[in-house]
């Protein structure tokens, strides 16, 4: 390892720009003439829309245009789509309503759109967006997944009869029958999901910019991937062709998955900008953050944990209902299907899992990925079920799992995983020792002498990373490949342009991605520089998410860097009269081995370029591209201790010691990757306490800024003990598994475990505020 | 419309603005000093956090006009130079932010701490103090960290002046 290359604690190259104010976000820029949009939403739930009546707006100064939905379907704009589609168990097709940008006829959540003003500043936009007059008749509405299933409920789409998307089933359900009719014990659990808001701190934003005379748009927006965007907006939205499309996503303030999704407001901003014939900016206020950035998790569920005499699992049976919101937003069809259901085996060898995931519309904000998707609601099950079967059959909680984790690899699950590598004893170990889970029990009763009940708990995670095999996807739905794709750019003076599909929106790509490139050749990180983010600079890309962008997005740079290398390595040979197989790359040289001969990287570069003296038949130029499709999912795992302390008086929550222990396989900036884990668990413990997007009977969401909602802030979380175990990913050559979501998949059971531990009580829902600690101590 | 005078990172400014307009977008939109962030607009955030005559306040919750004959920093003025404030280099060095975005408001809040709590932080007191300041990416460990490695820095750079 380099100072500066893989394994390097490296700081990051992009730091400088944002500690000194000159980050470039959305926000941030300005284009000649530009105007200002502002929607007008629905405050109703569920209504008609009878007539909007924007003749006084119209007069008001600075005011440009209001346009309405009708006028969306007059230019044949194309509805939101839903990418993956999920087949019911009866062989039909999910059933889903259409999602106009704005509502024509009928609004079906508070805040979806059905008009924008047009002006010349933000301010006025806003002044004339009150005077836009929108008649709405209002329709009965369903807020929640009980209310929305009950025979006779408001039904949200006339194609979707009892507000059901779909009945998905996966698993052998006979196998399963059969388990659990041999079960020496069965344990039984009701689980929520809490609803949750993704709130990353920067809010959506977009400037549509079109220039008439070249027919072509330019779109800068807040996108986790571009290049979705643009094919999204292309193939499906009518907005533009392809090559008539340009999308940048400059610096991005954090997505979470919230801005995976292609959103009525940058479709409307790209229509209007043709309309009015000049840019038009639209940036979201906190509150159009919780009405229209896609929720996540909101699921009931009831499981059944079927169990041998020896304590083994031998049976999972699991039926959850996920509440989609008002409409099917881009992946939010796979998220409790194939992102949920296919990880209930958790790290655990379960011969038998039968899963029926039903899917309901509700009048509520769309809800689709949110940081570890599908994930961290099958983990938060599977470890509270745990616990459950440990608590009812008085082992302990660590052994319990012990005696169930899986130890032989490949291993194939009944639920479409085959997990290819891991060691769970092992990150369970160190996670035991980092918390002294041998001494706890002294410790609960010291805190027991000082009035405080102590518990601790356990989690052990799972999860399908390095997004995705396209493949496979493709054979389950999915409506694009999950591959990566990289430019490597050798200039003539030797410095290095990396381009890449990937997006960062704070994961530290421009650090991470450069340390492989002086790994390989020896060469500062500052010689190196990461292009991404820009559908005119790079040729196409899938994008951040599912914590694929070092397993799927580096290793396609590698790919790429090999090309390169090959390439170089001949020149180099050439130069130097010796054998291709003979030479090596050192710090920026390439030498002949053996040998003081060398050609430093700028000179095989400049030779490639000048393209004077190459070997017979070589192309000039020193560029290569590569695309990667990995062959499997990547699986990281982990195991997450926390102990706290519970006031019996008040129920509150206090930290004691929160340890993560995480196998992720090779790290390339330990740094970042902490950076990462910190901030899942924070999302996790988030959760578990504090968060929750609440929505009163009628949809009126309760929870519409931070002054309602409650984010996770520094004096709510503990500093985190974290050590990494390693088992390298036998996936893809760099043996790496991502760590992006870990924290948020593995942190919310380790929290209620631990709670319901330290108060004796195994029934209690998130986020376990110090009201519901209480009552449930306190409860008969 | 008032013409509002203040002095911004050192510069004397006189900018029209309408009466309602808010500090931060006088900072943004009229100055293009865009490293001040608004994520709330309730104040809760503290993305806009800006110092006005040595204090840490929220741009986003007063008026333009509030500001006038006021002395206010942003981030962008902070660093002497090519010379990072301690603070701006601690959260680098610590990883103290990811997006960025909440970024200038921590650092002008944790500035503003260790301003009032001299050198008597510590980890409680930082974390209480940040109660202001929301960030979705570091969980808060690194930041916290960054503080209180700044803390010893602006110490010893004190004493060197």
């Amino acid at each position: 390892m380099g100072v500066e290359g893989i394994g390097a604690r490296v700081v990051r190259k992009e730091d400088k720009r944002f500690i000194t104010g000159k980050g470039r976000y959305v926000d941030d820029i300005k284009l000649l003439g530009m105007t200002h949009a502002h929607f007008i939403r629905s405050p109703h739930a569920h209504a008609k829309v009878k007539n909007i009546d924007s003749s006084a707006a119209l007069k008001m100064p600075g005011v440009v245009a209001v346009l309405t939905g009708q006028e969306l379907v007059d230019d044949k704009v194309g509805n939101l789509i839903c990418g993956w589609a999920i087949t019911s168990k009866d062989g039909s097709p999910m059933k889903m309503g259409a999602w106009p940008a704005m509502a024509p006829e009928t609004v079906r959540f508070v805040g979806q759109a059905v008009a924008v003003v047009i002006a010349d500043t933000k301010n006025l936009a806003r002044d004339a967006a009150e005077a836009v007059v929108v008649d709405y008749e209002e329709l009965p509405a369903v807020a929640d997944i009980q209310a929305a299933i009950k025979s006779g409920a408001p039904q949200l789409h006339p194609e979707a009869p009892g507000n059901q998307v779909y009945d998905w089933v996966i698993g052998d359900e006979g196998a399963t029958d059969a388990a659990f009719a041999k079960a020496a014990n069965v344990v039984k659990l009701d689980v929520t999901n809490n609803r949750l808001a993704p709130n990353a701190m920067e809010p959506r934003a977009a400037i549509a910019d079109y220039d008439a005379a070249e027919e072509h748009f330019t779109l800068y927006t807040t996108s986790q991937n571009p290049h979705v965007a643009r094919l999204v907006l292309s193939a499906f939205y009518n907005i533009a062709p392809e090559h008539k499309l340009r999308v940048i996503a400059p610096d991005v303030g954090g997505g979470f998955g919230s801005k995976i999704f292609i959103y009525p407001e940058e479709m409307v901003a790209l229509w209007a900008s043709k309309k009015v014939g000049r840019p038009v900016k639209w940036t979201g206020d906190r509150t159009e953050a919780f009405l229209t950035d896609a929720h996540g998790r909101d699921h009931i569920t009831h499981a059944e944990m079927a169990l041998d005499a020896n304590n083994k699992i031998i049976g999972l049976k699991v039926k959850t209902y996920a509440n989609f919101g008002a409409y099917m937003s881009l992946f939010s069809s796979s998220v409790p299907t194939y992102l949920y259901a296919t990880l209930l085996s958790g790290q655990y060898n379960i011969p038998a899992i039968h899963a029926e995931v039903v899917g309901v519309y509700t009048n509520t904000t769309p809800v689709d990925a949110y940081r570890g998707a599908g994930r961290p609601e099958a983990s938060y099950l599977i470890e509270r079920l745990m616990e459950t079967a440990a608590r009812q059959l008085k082992v302990d909680p660590a052994q319990l799992r012990r005696t169930n984790f899986i130890t032989q690899f490949p291993h194939q699950t009944p639920v479409i995983m085959a997990y290819d590598t891991g060691d769970f004893n092992a990150s369970l170990d160190a996670a035991m020792k980092a918390i002294d889970y041998a001494g706890f029990a002294a410790r609960k009763a010291q805190a027991k002498s000082q009035g405080k009940l102590r518990g601790i708990g356990v989690s052990c995670y799972i999860e399908a990373c390095g997004i995705a095999p396209s493949k496979a996807v493709g054979s389950l739905g999915a409506g694009v490949g999950l591959w990566e794709s990289a430019e490597v750019r050798v200039n003539p003076v030797g410095t290095i342009e990396i381009l890449t599909g990937s997006h960062s929106h704070g994961q530290g790509h421009e650090t991470t991605f450069c340390q492989l490139v002086a790994e390989r050749l020896g060469v500062p990180i500052s010689q190196v520089s990461i292009v991404h983010g820009d559908t005119d600079k790079v040729q196409f890309g899938m994008g951040t998410y599912g914590s694929r962008s070092a397993a799927v997005g580096l290793t396609a740079i590698l790919k790429a860097m090999e090309k390169m290398e090959s390439k170089a390595k001949k020149i180099a040979a050439h130069a130097l009269e010796a054998s291709e197989a003979d030479i090596v790359i050192e710090n920026g040289e390439f030498k002949v081995t053996g040998t003081d001969k060398a050609i430093a990287l700028p000179m095989v570069a400049l030779a490639a370029y000048t393209a004077h003296n190459l070997p017979d038949g070589m192309e000039p130029g020193l560029k290569e591209s590569a695309f990667y499709d990995p062959t499997n999912f990547t699986f990281p795992a982990g195991a997450y201790i926390c102990e706290l302390e519970v006031d019996p008086g008040t129920g509150k929550t206090s930290f004691v010691n929160f340890v993560a222990a995480d196998d992720f396989g090779r790290l390339i900036n330990p740094m970042i990757v902490e950076g990462q884990v910190h901030g899942g668990l924070a999302q996790g413990i988030g959760q578990a306490l504090l968060e929750h997007a609440i929505y009163d009977a009628n949809g009126q969401p309760v929870t519409a800024s931070f002054m309602d909602y409650s984010m996770p802030r520094a004096d709510d979380l503990p500093s985190f003990n974290l050590s990494h175990t390693t088992t390298l990913c036998p996936g893809n050559p760099l043996g790496i598994k991502g760590c992006g979501e870990a924290g948020a998949i593995g942190a919310s059971a380790a929290v209620i475990n631990a709670i319901t531990d330290a108060i004796g009580k195994n029934n209690l829902e998130m986020p376990a505020t110090p009201d519901r600690v209480w009552r449930t101590i306190h409860a008969a | 419309m008032s013409t509002v005078k203040l002095t911004v990172n050192g510069k004397a400014v006189a900018v029209d603005v309408e009466d309602r307009t808010l500090l931060v977008q006088l900072l943004r939109d009229h100055l293009n000093l865009t490293g001040t962030h608004v994520g709330c607009d309730t104040s809760q955030c503290g993305a806009c956090v800006v110092h006005m005559d040595g204090k840490a306040v929220k741009s986003c919750t007063m008026l333009a006009g509030q500001a006038d004959g006021a002395n206010v920093t942003t981030i962008e003025g902070i660093a002497k130079g090519d010379e990072l404030h301690p603070m701006q280099a601690a959260f680098r060095d610590n990883h103290g932010l990811q997006c960025g975005y909440c970024t200038p408001g921590m650092i002008m809040s944790a500035i503003d701490i260790v301003h009032r709590h001299g050198g008597q932080l510590d980890e409680p007191t930082v974390r209480q103090e940040l109660e202001g300041n929301i960030c979705r990416c570091t969980g808060y460990h690194n930041i916290v960290k960054a503080v209180l490695d700044a803390a010893g820095r602006m110490k010893v750079s004190q004493a060197a002046e």
